[in-house]
């Protein structure tokens, strides 16, 4: 996903930068009479318009079949496991820290004092998933690990003075 | 009818006031920027100043950023908007002498009391410190923000006073009539539509500011009053957003009413473009749940409707307002000078940097995504490369010596640095989200070292690109005020 977002970012930005270079190339050379250029520009306007409906709208609506806190975490069937996940200024406390790799999970994540992030990085260090951890309420992060092996959890909350020290490890076991 | 014959308009020195609001935000934004150039330096292990030091700078740089900005964007529209309606300098004043006594009480919460809750302090870390800092402090932060924001609720009360005076009604100066009815070409110029847009959800927003400010103040002195976490982080945020937001929607006003001057074409505020600064008035009142949409406490349609708006919002930047600078420069024979290099490259800022917004709106991206580097990347990039070139454009304009003065070499290189830099810059915030590194830690892992380094250098390169600018701004304060045509004219255009 963070490579998607990434290369997508990175395309719709070139594009831009080269609309305002082409532009810019074609700057210096005056037509006098604008209103002629402003009609044709109106209709590419309208063009550009219902490009950006037709790429733009089926992307947001895809997107919305996937969702962290709903069909998401119903297709992945029901949790054989639970977390309970509280944190704390400044660690997690976790009342389960081994799973089963492929297993859905359940994890409850709240806190006992002031706002956390519950991040959970795979073993490369790439950010999987996560949800806020707040005082009084309750998030759950249904979640199949997919490979063994030692998975991180960081604050993703900023948290006060030892925030970037709040870690704790999840161990996936084959 | 709209038409497309441009009418001179007479360009007006700026007041004492507006200067006054530039002189500030020109001192006071550098030494953010030399502050987060710190912050950079710290993740990539240059210097060592430790977490306190650290975050208590973030908190700083962050509060800092968002007031200045706040400042710089407001002399923009009071400027052009007070040659249309009756303004109150003596209001104008007394938000400048509000926001700077708000900027004491903060600094003293910060660097006396060693205050460190980040500039969007979530309920309760202000009142939950460790230790790390006492009930004092955060009170002085708090309280330093609720003066600010009760001088820019003045200062929007004032605007809404003075256009409800000259146009009928708010309504009016958004162009309804002419957008719901025949458009007879009377709509209000540019200007006018955006103060008025930014009037509507700054009063909205701050007032809802003010309101968890207090809320909060209370609970610090009484902390049996009871504050619910996920309410104070909805109003924070909302507040927090909707500000932030319309400073570029401040700003943009320069680049309506300076490229008709050089391009001698009109800026129309046809149908299309009330349409879309309505559009805009109610997203951006509404598009602040794509920051609390791992807050899986709230309802679902509420965190679909950050998600759903942030694609539409895009829409207004990229087909009205970029699209329209793109138009208007178009075989306009327009001079490139700072200005019109700067205002230019503004509209590419803001339309690039809404790209990775709308991007980390999305709700299966914000979950792999929300609170890494990603999310100052992006609002860097517009703020950075659309916001501030708008700032530093209209510097340029004011400071303009005579209509044919041709720009140093110095300057030019500074424009180059700056656009390199900034680029640089915000794509290493991008690339730290795209490896998962967390916004806001003191401390970063090895393995994110890598676009850390990269954004020093980029940092350097565009603080002192920043500096040439502020210089120049500050060498020229005298041609600002005098009432003269700045605009160079365009190639083959008569004297106007």
């Amino acid at each position: 996903m963070q490579e998607a977002a990434w290369s997508y970012s990175l395309v719709l930005m070139t594009l831009i930068v080269a609309g305002f270079i082409y532009v810019a190339m074609h700057s210096r050379q005056r037509k006098t009479d604008y209103g002629p250029l402003v009609k044709r520009a109106y209709t590419w306007r309208a063009r550009f318009f219902w490009l950006l409906v037709l790429v733009f709208f089926p992307v947001m609506i895809y997107n919305l079949f996937d969702l962290p806190y709903g069909p998401r975490a119903a297709q992945q069937g029901p949790a054989t496991h639970t977390i309970s996940a509280i944190g704390h200024m400044w660690y997690w406390e976790l009342d389960k820290n081994e799973v089963k790799r492929g297993e859905p999970v359940d994890i409850h994540v709240t806190s006992a004092d002031v706002n956390h992030g519950f991040g959970i990085y795979d073993p490369s260090m790439r950010l999987i998933a996560q949800t806020q951890a707040m005082p009084g309420y309750t998030n759950t992060i249904r979640h199949a690990f997919e490979e063994a092996g030692v998975y991180r959890v960081l604050c993703l909350e900023y948290c006060g003075l030892v925030h970037h020290n709040m870690m704790a490890e999840i161990q996936v076991n084959p | 009818m709209a038409s497309y014959s441009y009418t001179p308009v007479p360009d007006r020195g700026a007041s004492t006031g507006v200067l006054a609001y530039l002189v500030v935000a020109a001192l006071v934004l550098l030494l953010m920027m030399i502050f987060g150039l710190l912050l950079r330096m710290e993740h990539a292990q240059f210097i060592e100043m430790g977490p306190l030091s650290f975050y208590k700078l973030m908190t700083v740089h962050g509060i800092g950023m968002v007031g200045i900005v706040g400042m710089a964007g407001a002399a923009i529209m009071w400027h052009f908007l007070s040659q249309y309606v009756s303004l109150s300098k003596g209001i104008m004043w007394l938000n400048l002498v509000l926001f700077l006594a708000g900027v004491l009480l903060i600094l003293g919460g910060v660097f006396v009391g060693n205050f460190h809750g980040a500039w969007t302090f979530l309920h309760p870390l202000p009142s939950t410190s460790m230790g790390t800092w006492g009930t004092g402090a955060a009170a002085a932060f708090l309280g330093g923000l609720l003066i600010i924001g009760v001088g820019f609720l003045l200062l929007h009360l004032d605007i809404a006073r003075a256009v409800i005076a000259r146009y009928g009604g708010l309504g009016a100066a958004l162009g309804w009539p002419q957008l719901f009815g025949p458009d007879d070409g009377n709509a209000p110029p540019p200007a006018v539509v955006a103060s008025t847009m930014t009037t509507i959800v700054n009063l909205a927003g701050i007032v809802a500011g003010a309101v968890i400010l207090i809320m909060m103040l209370v609970n610090l002195l009484f902390p049996g009053f009871a504050v619910d976490p996920l309410l104070a982080k909805a109003l924070i945020y909302f507040f927090g957003h909707v500000f932030i937001n319309s400073v570029i929607y401040m700003a943009v006003i320069a680049v309506y009413e300076i490229l008709p001057r050089y391009t001698q074409r009109p800026w129309n505020s046809n149908k299309v473009f009330l349409a879309s600064w309505t559009a805009s008035t109610v997203m951006v009142l509404f598009i602040f749940p794509h920051h609390l949409l791992m807050d899986f406490a709230f309802p679902r349609w509420f965190l679909v409707m950050g998600h759903v708006i942030g694609y539409l919002n895009t829409f207004p930047i990229l087909v009205v307002t970029g699209y329209g600078a793109l138009m208007i420069v178009y075989r306009s024979g327009i001079r490139w000078d700072m200005c019109t290099r700067l205002l230019f490259i503004s509209l590419l800022g803001w339309a690039a940097g809404a790209m990775p917004a709308f991007i980390d709106g999305t709700i299966t991206v914000n979950y792999v995504m929300h609170n890494t580097l990603w999310v100052p990347g992006h609002f860097h990039t517009y703020l950075l490369l659309g916001m501030l070139s708008m700032v530093f454009g209209f510097m340029y304009y004011l400071g303009k010596p005579q209509q044919d003065t041709h720009d140093a070499s110095i300057d030019v290189l500074a424009y180059w640095a700056y656009v390199i830099g900034t680029l640089g810059f915000t794509l290493s915030f991008l690339y730290g989200g795209k490896i998962s590194a967390p916004r806001r830690y003191a401390v970063h892992l090895p393995e994110w070292l890598v676009p850390d380094r990269f954004a020093v250098f980029f940092a350097a390169l565009l603080i002192a690109a920043v500096i040439v600018f502020l210089l120049r701004f500050f060498t020229r304060l005298g041609y600002m005020g005098q009432d003269r045509p700045r605009a160079s004219l365009v190639y083959g255009a008569s004297p106007v």
